[in-house]
């Protein structure tokens, strides 16, 4: 026995060896259990065809695999009007989630860099203002956005949405930077302004290299949650760039007839797979984007 | 010389802000007082500018499915909340007692939290699907009474969205305890475990206080999910059966867009923001008050 071991009041026992221990394993296995069974279904009744669904239980595997309602939920399902399947969708969100996604990291950082080293008079009351504003709900402020955003012909464009993701997203993405940059040293900053270094220059060179980290988890912040968004792109985006949370909602709740099951569940998983690919190859990221956007303000 | 740089510096600093400053001063406060003016208006489709007092609050106060709606998300927010609280702090203590298999566990946890509140709305939807889902299934086992039909019942249609959503955001609750455990003093766990403190003991007296900041925090989010639940609800119930689940942002939707009476609608908002603010006041400042002591 090692003296570490010696120390310990209890010598930790084997696992199976304390019933305590196995309830409390058990617990965590089958808490773990029910939160998966969502994801299972989903897949399940998605592989299933109608007839199989209406003959099987909701918990059964598919007698066998069909990628039917794959299919059909990619290119022939109707969201609404149109029958073209929800691939209009997923690359209208691509085509919104791209620069919404770098305009508001990169303006979050800029923000977060001018409040955190540049003591702007002023400049803490309008980031009070922004950060009371993101408790709000965005109903509030919608219909003023909507005839702000009228008359220079933004409503219902691409360039319209994406101005309104990056206004909706900028208190979370200002807050992380601002928290980030703060916690640096000050004379790194100070030493670079007396080695001449203007305000973009020490940003560019100095702060955004020093950042990848952050700007890594604030990227998969923002394209989560702007892929998942469906407000605003109800709202703002217009018939031609409906992003594909929009169209999935229309697949399933507008559809007249008979409902397609498993179409339904098929073009939902297809929906969900971005946010959950990401979540799945930067799980660790994704946590840390959750720790620094709770932070305190 | 120098000095001429500082000011350049300076000058551009604020420039840099001018995106800032626009987003805070016309989006944010602008846009918020706008809508507070117009809800003293009575504007229809679209805005004028007269004046009718509080005429359109007492409009809504008398519109049942306002009400309703204000009804419905007081016990929703209460139920989710509360739920939310308990489940994710559960999983952390499990997870914090269990290191090895719960840090594998803990990614399963939060998964649903990265899914849109469309997506986890119609999956839950299709789960409680009277005819061919969770009810059907227990009922094939050979339980033929089995009824789980909260759905379509007007009685329990919003506990489905309380379900659904808790699925969603317990993970959030979850991981924000579970970083406020790792930041605990390790001579505090030391201590508990000489004196061999039962487990539930040391979490309910003695960490659980020490989470209070976290807590705040959790229940802050949680709260600004509850003020905006939108989605969801539009996924999975549509408001429905009837208006058993209808909320207040759907109403404002409705009335915005639909209706086009921009007044009521914007009282609405104006009601929902001052609710929302009452409520979480008292946590920024708690919040707030823990920071500085811990500052």
């Amino acid at each position: 026995m090692s003296a570490q071991q010696l120390m310990r009041p209890s010598a930790p026992r084997r696992w199976y060896a304390d019933p305590a221990r196995l309830a409390l394993l058990a617990l965590l296995v089958s808490a773990a259990l029910c939160f998966l069974l969502p994801l299972y279904v989903m897949s399940l009744t998605s592989f299933k065809s109608m007839e199989e669904i209406r003959n099987t239980s909701l918990f059964a595997l598919p007698p066998q695999l069909s990628f039917a309602a794959w299919q059909a939920a990619w290119s022939s399902a109707c969201t609404g009007v149109a029958c073209e399947g929800i691939s209009a969708g997923f690359w209208n969100s691509v085509l919104i989630v791209i620069p919404s996604t770098l305009i508001a990291v990169g303006l979050g950082a800029l923000n977060g860099y001018a409040l955190a080293f540049w003591r702007l008079r002023g400049a803490g009351s309008l980031f009070a203002v922004l950060m009371i504003g993101a408790f709000l709900p965005i109903q509030v402020m919608m219909l003023p956005l909507v005839r702000l955003l009228a008359p220079l012909h933004l409503v219902g464009t691409l360039t319209g949405i994406i101005i309104v993701h990056v206004i909706f997203s900028m208190p979370v993405m200002t807050l992380i930077f601002r928290n980030y940059y703060a916690a640096l040293p000050r004379e790194l900053f100070l030493a670079a302004r007396l080695d001449g270094a203007g305000f973009l220059y020490a940003f560019l060179r100095l702060m955004l290299p020093m950042s990848l980290p952050m700007l890594a988890v604030a990227a998969i912040m923002q394209a989560t949650g702007v892929w998942n968004d469906y407000l605003l792109g109800l709202v703002f985006a217009g018939r031609e760039h409906l992003p594909m949370t929009v169209q999935l909602n229309n697949l399933v709740n507008t559809t007249t007839g008979t409902r397609e099951y498993n179409v339904d569940m098929a073009a939902t998983l297809l929906t969900a797979l971005v946010p959950l690919l990401i979540y799945a190859l930067a799980g660790r990221w994704f946590v840390r984007g959750i720790a620094a956007g709770s932070l305190k303000a | 010389m120098n000095t001429r740089r500082i000011d350049r510096g300076l000058r551009r600093a604020h420039l840099a802000l001018v995106p800032m400053a626009l987003v805070a001063l016309v989006c944010y406060l602008g846009a918020t007082l706008w809508s507070l003016r117009i809800s003293l208006s009575s504007s229809r489709s679209f805005p004028v500018s007269d004046f009718v007092g509080l005429a359109q609050y007492r409009r809504l106060f008398s519109n049942e499915r306002w009400l309703h709606s204000l009804g419905n998300l007081a016990t929703y927010g209460l139920l989710f909340v509360a739920a939310c609280l308990v489940i994710g702090w559960l999983l952390a203590i499990l997870i914090e007692r269990e290191v090895r298999i719960g840090g594998a566990l803990r990614l399963v946890f939060l998964y649903p939290y990265a899914m849109s509140f469309v997506a986890t709305g119609l999956v839950w939807q299709w789960m409680l699907n009277p005819g061919l889902g969770i009810q059907e299934a227990v009922r094939r086992w050979g339980f033929s009474e089995f009824r789980f039909d909260w759905l379509v019942d007007q009685d329990h249609a919003l506990y489905t969205i309380v379900i659904a959503t808790v699925w969603q955001a317990s993970g959030l609750v979850m991981t924000i305890l579970l970083a406020g455990m790792r930041g605990i003093d390790a001579d505090i766990w030391r201590a508990a475990r000489i004196d061999a403190v039962p487990a539930w003991r040391l979490h309910l007296w003695v960490i659980a206080p020490m989470l209070a900041a976290p807590f705040a925090t959790a229940t802050l989010l949680l709260l600004t999910g509850v003020a905006k639940l939108y989605d969801a609800v539009v996924a999975m119930t549509q408001g429905g059966p009837g208006t058993a689940s209808e909320v207040p942002t759907k109403f404002i939707m409705d009335h915005l867009f639909g209706r086009a009476n921009i007044a009521l609608a914007s009282a609405g908002a104006a009601v929902l923001v001052l609710s929302a603010l009452i409520v979480m006041m008292p946590l920024f400042y708690a919040r707030a008050r823990s920071n500085r002591r811990n500052a």
